[in-house]
């Protein structure tokens, strides 16, 4: 109840700000504020499910432009922490601000979408009775209401910003496929294309390399690390032979808070890591 | 775009009004409507003449074409499975049936208000359109789904029929409203009347089929059918999924409120056995069987089974419930994708046989 509440006072709150009620005067292209900090900060996070602690006091920031991995066993927090960033799931305490404006509690999922934040799933999700241009083009940022999507033609600006994404995913010759035929790996990478389309500042990318074979792999470390400096990219992966492929900065989860973070080498020769995570497995990767 | 030209294009049916799928169904409705009218106008001694209660019957058929099509605009693209589209229909109904009483007697009360056409077609639309809104607004922002959708809108049905068999409610009880004479000045029972109800459902078939054309080809069927397949995909990429289904949902109500306010000059009589849990299941049914997510599926569906019904209860009146069970059960088991499906595979395949080139572009 307690996150309804807020949400409807978030709501008002917004409506009450001073420097909003001139709407048009605000920048058009993402409203995000990150002047005086990072672009993603979570402090003093907890959640539990039916009493388990599934995020235990977690801080995290992350900076604008940066490129984030974050590993942990199963059962550490990982999509439980995607989940409350893009307002799926709600924390019992705690804060999560998008840039130094945006309380994203008090949001809603379509509304952190369109402030920005892109997420793609573990499991690859398109829409497979739609043709790969035509899942980028719903994907497109623009306009969402009813009425408009009725009336929507794709524009000549549209077209080429959906011939750039099919350029930079390497989906070009599939352009009118059904996107439900498509392999493994190409799915993937048509829903970072939609990620793109919607021009988020902030991509939470979660197991991208999850099922791909070697090269899919190299080309998908080749299309994030491209990614990172034009918008934030967080990853949760896995595979730790492709977190050191892409990695400058690695955050470690544990049971639900943050267990270690620097760089992939100070990482992995922390001894609390290795003994919880790294441990006997390293090798495999 | 030198890419482009070497691609195989796009099939022209997802995206274009005019595509052939929409010809070929409308031509064949206005030919078929048109031959009726013409076969009708022959000679009773003639072989070929179509009698009045053909006629009549082919009337009831359009409306139930008319309902199948606004289940289908929800349930083949939208994913919502409504098990209680008959309410809509049967609100349309007494709409009607009020203004046809109106005709002949004075209405009590509010219902006064039904003697004015307008006022009683503005019903037509906003009584099923109006509960649609609430009951929509209250399921879709609860993100109800699935199955748990289907059995309220079941219960929301029957709810409506018990309440519906009350005197109280001033709209005949579990008699309904019957006792129609006339409408706009004609008499009912008429033969001309008959013909014009006919032609007048075959045009309202062919709008509403034009109307759900547009809405599946523009970007808000795509829309849809994105978020019949991944609904939480799409709130994540920033859409409103429940205003969405509300807005498709409503329409869909209003398409089926018009059919039942063209049922019911037709047959005379509605009562609150429209409302009844079956029959907005054999709705389903139809769809189903014609197949789901082409439009003309529903259509064929509709006036194939409801045809069946009338030359089987003819012959064997307590099988017909049996049958059409195992038609369904056949259908979903062997038939998937409905007539609609094997007309689409037999097409394909014609179309590989003579452009081999072509067959991966459209799988």
């Amino acid at each position: 109840m307690s996150g309804l509440e807020s949400a409807r006072f978030g709501r008002l709150r917004e409506l009450a700000r001073p420097d909003r009620v001139f709407d048009f005067m605000a920048p058009a292209q993402s409203p995000v504020d990150v002047r005086h900090g990072p672009i993603l900060y979570l402090e003093d996070v907890s959640v539990s499910f039916d009493g388990f602690q599934a995020i235990n006091g977690l801080n995290l920031t992350i900076d604008d432009g940066e490129l984030r991995c974050i590993i942990g066993p199963n059962g550490a927090g990982k999509t439980t922490m995607m989940d409350i960033i893009t307002g799926k799931t709600r924390p019992d305490t705690g804060q999560v601000w998008f840039g130094s404006r945006h309380n994203l509690l008090a949001l809603d999922e379509p509304q952190i979408a369109n402030l920005g934040i892109g997420r793609k799933f573990q499991k690859p999700t398109v829409f497979e009775a739609l043709d790969v241009t035509e899942n980028l083009e719903l994907a497109m940022a623009g306009e969402r209401r009813v009425w408009k999507t009725l009336l929507a033609r794709l524009d000549h600006e549209g077209q080429a910003r959906i011939d750039e994404v099919l350029e930079t995913i390497g989906l070009n010759d599939e352009r009118y496929r059904l996107a439900g035929v498509l392999s493994h790996g190409q799915k993937q990478w048509l829903e970072i294309g939609m990620l793109l389309m919607q021009r988020p500042r902030l991509l939470l990318v979660d197991e991208p390399v999850a099922g791909m074979t070697e090269p899919e792999m190299h080309r998908t470390a080749e299309l994030l690390t491209r990614l990172a400096g034009q918008q934030s990219v967080v990853v949760v992966e896995h595979d730790m032979g492709f977190v050191r492929s892409i990695a400058r900065q690695v955050t470690v989860l544990h049971q639900g808070s943050v267990l270690a973070e620097g760089s992939m080498d100070a990482v992995s020769s922390d001894p609390r890591v290795i003994e919880v995570y790294l441990g006997g497995d390293e090798e495999s990767a | 775009m030198t890419t482009q030209a070497t691609l195989s294009g796009r099939d022209r049916s997802r995206q274009a009004f005019l595509s052939r799928s929409t010809l070929v169904t409308s031509l064949v409705l206005i030919v078929g409507m048109l031959l009726v009218l013409v076969l009708n106008a022959l000679p009773a001694s003639n072989a070929l003449h179509v009698s009045g209660a053909t006629v009549a019957l082919l009337g009831k058929y359009f409306t139930y074409m008319l309902l199948a099509l606004a289940v289908d605009l929800i349930w083949g693209y939208l994913g919502i499975l409504s098990l209680g589209h008959g309410a809509f229909f049967a609100l349309g109904g007494y709409a009607m049936g009020l203004y046809l009483n109106a005709q002949t007697s004075a209405l009590p009360g509010w219902q006064a208000m039904m003697t004015y056409f307008p006022v009683a077609a503005l019903m037509v639309l906003l009584a099923p359109g109006l509960l649609a809104l609430a009951f929509g607004w209250l399921a879709f922002r609860s993100r109800v789904t699935g199955v748990y959708f289907s059995i309220i809108t079941q219960a929301l049905t029957f709810a409506l029929m018990l309440a519906f068999n009350r005197n109280e409610m001033g709209l005949g009880g579990s008699t309904g409203l019957t006792r129609f004479y006339e409408l706009m000045g004609f008499s009912l029972s008429s033969e001309g009347m008959t013909v014009a109800l006919f032609v007048a459902s075959g045009v309202a078939v062919l709008l509403a089929f034009w109307l759900c054309r547009a809405i599946t080809v523009s970007r808000l069927g795509r829309v849809s059918l994105a978020t019949r397949d991944a609904e939480a995909r799409m709130r994540f990429i920033g859409y409103r999924v429940d205003h969405v289904k509300l807005a498709l949902f409503v329409v869909s109500a209003m398409i089926a409120g018009v059919a039942g306010a063209l049922y019911v000059p037709q047959v005379g009589i509605i009562n609150p056995s429209t409302f009844a849990p079956l029959f907005s299941i054999e709705v389903v049914v139809w769809v189903a069987l014609g197949g789901r997510a082409t439009l003309y599926g529903a259509l064929l569906g509709a006036l194939v089974v409801n045809y069946l019904k009338t030359v089987l209860t003819g012959a064997m009146p307590d099988a017909w419930l049996f049958i059409l069970g195992a038609l369904f059960v056949l259908v979903t088991m062997v038939l998937p994708q409905g007539i609609a499906g094997v007309i689409a595979k037999w097409r394909g395949r014609r179309r590989a046989a003579v452009r081999p080139g072509q067959r991966e572009a459209s799988a």
